[in-house]
């Protein structure tokens, strides 16, 4: 296949926001000194690993997609944030966009 | 918007990934691990301001003053720190140089590594397993892809980035450039060609 054919089209850096906002809380929990690089390095790399044993990774969503499991990973076992407190969160969220009228900001 | 408002009565529902995101934001405020305000600044400097255009400017440098261009080849990291380039990850950016006999080119086989402070966030490809696995195994086929075609006695070195040492190509100068100001190189200087899966412009 080709790697490159559009590769002197005008990307956008990040393709969707929540790209740039997994990206960014990495970030600041690195510069917090909460996550060391070279140990978040390793664990990405495992999850890409892992993840395209059965398919390609085209370096998309499914590339964040494997930044934002590798992160929840981390966060667990620092118990930073937990899988029950993730879930009820994003229960949350869900429901405050479900009910919050079109148009309006979205508030927890 | 592109959407009416009788076809979503109550706000457009976010991707599944991203309210997974919105939790962890929201939980590691609440726990004031992370401030919401650095995370935009986060975003909009990887966004809007770090790219590579920074790079240009060190190859572009590189190209017009010998002695910078040694000091860059002998240790980047001092060097571009002074110019206020410096790796949030506190990494080491190596610099390595084209040559009539070699052709080098950056990878990172095991994830994404790549020097932010001069390129930016990298491109889709330069992410995806395809990139990854075959620039090492058969970097010919891919800059031809890239549509690099390299004299048949120029060798190929690949360079695998690590969290810790990220590398940035330094292209060979293109002929009928002398007298350029910096700034004109600099406009030269393609993101491509500073990963080595490209060439500088020509000189128009």
């Amino acid at each position: 296949m080709s790697i490159c054919s559009d590769h002197n089209a005008p990307n956008p850096v990040f393709e969707n926001p929540w790209h740039a906002q997994v990206f960014a809380v990495t970030v600041a929990l690195n510069e917090a000194g909460r996550i060391s690089w070279s140990d978040w390095a390793a664990r990405f790399s495992e999850t890409l690993r892992r993840h395209g044993l059965n398919r390609e990774l085209d370096g998309g969503d499914d590339y964040f997609m494997a930044w934002l499991e590798t992160l929840e990973s981390v966060l667990a076992e620092q118990e930073t944030a937990l899988p029950e407190e993730i879930h009820e969160m994003r229960a949350a969220w869900e429901e405050a966009y479900l009910k919050t009228p079109h148009g309006m900001p979205v508030r927890l | 918007m592109p959407h009416d408002d009788h076809d979503h009565p109550h706000a457009l529902l976010p991707p599944e990934p991203a309210l997974r995101v919105k939790a962890l934001e929201t939980i590691l405020t609440r726990k004031g691990l992370i401030d919401p305000a650095a995370l935009d600044e986060i975003i909009d400097t990887y966004q809007n301001r770090i790219g590579p255009q920074y790079g240009a400017k060190v190859v572009a440098k590189a190209w017009s003053d010998p002695e910078f261009r040694r000091a860059l080849l002998d240790d980047a990291t001092p060097v571009l720190s002074e110019m206020g380039f410096y790796g949030r990850q506190g990494e080491h950016i190596v610099v390595v140089e084209n040559t009539p006999q070699t052709h080098n080119m950056v990878v990172c086989t095991l994830c994404s590594c790549y020097p932010w402070p001069l390129l930016g966030i990298p491109p889709g490809w330069y992410k995806s397993d395809a990139y990854r696995a075959r620039a090492v195994r058969e970097p010919r086929r891919v800059l031809a892809e890239f549509g690099v075609e390299l004299p048949k006695g120029t060798a190929v070195r690949v360079w695998d980035s690590t969290a810790e040492i990220r590398y940035l190509v330094l292209p060979m100068r293109p002929e009928d450039t002398d007298g350029l100001s910096e700034e004109d190189l600099a406009a030269l200087v393609t993101r491509d060609s500073m990963i080595g899966t490209g060439l500088p412009k020509v000189s128009a």
